[in-house]
């Protein structure tokens, strides 16, 4: 089943854009959100830290505590990871997986460390890619998409599994924002080339293109923000449009339990 | 209800211990971790969380004494829930660690997921579960549908403690059943309302059977 997987991008332990959920009390409370979206069918969540400060990354590891004792699906810590014992932190506290993409890029070891410690299915990799100015293919970025890391993003994705990745998080630069639908190109390319689960993430802007993700991307999983924060598509609206267009997804169950 | 009923988890330094936690709690049981035997005296119930790799777990089950508090359960009748490499675990060995020897409580090993699919499996997937287990829930695939994290999977000797099966590009088993012995090879800890809804059936079954308490020498 293709999993759905909506993004929260998180600022000194506060959800960073506004969210339109009503019976919220706080909607800038990540915890609450993210309950929220478990009720809702969410199949999975990744938390970005997008702290800039040193001293505020320790709210990233109690949300991630937090989290754990309210949220009962899957969910993914990212940013700010530079170290194996920072994966640990999260982990220990109750992330079931957490992302590394920068400090990967600059120490790949960083990755083999992980795997082997924590084993790879709590390994994510996530590769910002841009296609070329010129020629064929996609150079991968690093610090959030700002500095080019002079890699190809298709050996880049084969060395991160190589290494023990267990999952890839790619992201398309050109498409992020955009509403213009995943890079289907980039995902099939990556998608054909690994052996693990490709999360596609940049460019949602349809229901439409959730599939086209999948069908034409071949991704294993989705992953959206703002079309969900902004109450645009709720995740039974992605989920039944995937649904639609013949793609197994996980069945909403309404009655609670 | 006068409260649920005590539940020794198991600590063998699993990542999903504190989520398997939050989840039984959620659910209404009385949670002790136990790191020594001793500790899961007196427990109405016990679990056995775990991710990772076969000959890590069992060796450190065997080294802190935590198998024969479960190995007790199931001699003493008090259910015994193996959650993913917990439920790995209840078998006699794995192909992940050839050599290493797993408690032994349902016959049988647990074999490399045979499937022309990626591996690990990462993600929801139905279960079907045989009629008339406690564990199990017919009908809506909503509120059986659980999430998965596996390469391996159990193959007990005798289909008779097979519970619940699912598909992953072939059949591969999902739960089993011998006794007060039973083992989900997903997460219900991760499963959203499918999962928590599980637990709470398991608890319900250890408040509908006779009570029992564990008896571990001090």
């Amino acid at each position: 089943m293709i999993r759905v997987i909506p993004c929260l991008d998180v600022d000194r332990g506060r959800v960073v854009k506004g969210v339109n959920f009503v019976d919220l009390r706080d909607a800038g409370d990540p915890v609450e959100l993210a309950a929220a979206y478990d009720a809702q069918g969410a199949d999975e969540l990744v938390f970005l830290d997008i702290t800039a400060s040193h001293e505020g990354r320790g709210t990233i590891v109690e949300l991630a505590r937090r989290t754990a004792e309210q949220v009962f699906i899957p969910f993914t810590i990212g940013g700010g990871i530079r170290s194996d014992d920072d994966m640990y932190a999260v982990l220990a506290a109750g992330a079931d997986k957490a992302a590394v993409n920068s400090a990967a890029l600059r120490d790949p070891g960083l990755i083999t460390r992980c795997a082997t410690r924590f084993g790879s299915q709590c390994v994510v990799v996530a590769i910002d890619a841009k296609r070329r100015a010129e020629g064929d293919g996609w150079d991968v970025y690093l610090n959030g998409g700002r500095v080019p890391a002079g890699r190809d993003a298709v050996a880049w994705a084969e060395e991160a599994v190589a290494r023990g990745a267990g999952e890839l998080l790619v992201t398309s630069m050109d498409r992020d924002g955009t509403k213009d639908g995943f890079d289907t190109a980039l995902l099939g390319e990556l998608s054909g080339r690994v052996p693990v689960p490709v999360i596609a993430s940049g460019g949602a802007g349809t229901l439409d293109h959730f599939a086209a993700a999948v069908v034409d991307g071949h991704a294993d999983a989705v992953l959206a923000a703002s079309v969900f924060h902004d109450g645009v598509y709720s995740i039974r609206q992605v989920k039944e449009a995937m649904a639609a267009a013949g793609v197994a997804v996980r069945p909403i169950d309404d009655e609670g339990i | 209800m006068t409260g649920g009923p005590r539940v020794a988890v198991l600590d063998v330094e699993t990542s999903n211990l504190r989520s398997a936690v939050k989840a039984l709690e959620r659910m209404g049981a009385d949670v002790t971790v136990v790191t020594r035997p001793h500790e899961a005296a007196g427990a109405g119930a016990v679990v056995l969380p775990g991710v990772g790799h076969f000959g890590e777990a069992a060796e450190r089950l065997t080294s802190r004494g935590l198998g024969a508090v479960a190995c007790a359960a199931a001699a003493q009748d008090v259910p015994l829930l193996g959650i993913c490499l917990g439920m790995q675990l209840l078998l006699d060995a794995s192909d992940e660690a050839p050599g290493a020897r797993g408690l032994g409580l349902i016959p049988g090993t647990v074999r490399r997921l045979d499937t022309p699919r990626k591996v690990p499996q990462i993600g929801w997937n139905p279960v079907e579960w045989s009629p008339g287990t406690a564990l199990g829930s017919v009908g809506d695939p909503a509120r059986r549908t659980y999430y998965f994290v596996h390469s391996f999977a159990a193959r007990p000797t005798d289909p008779a403690h097979v519970i619940g099966r699912a598909d992953y590009g072939g059949p591969f088993v999902a739960a089993i059943a011998r006794g007060p012995v039973a083992g989900v090879q997903f997460h219900p800890e991760k499963s959203s309302r499918a999962g928590l809804a599980l637990i709470g059936r398991w608890l319900q079954s250890v408040r509908d059977g006779a009570v029992r308490r564990l008896e571990m020498p001090t």
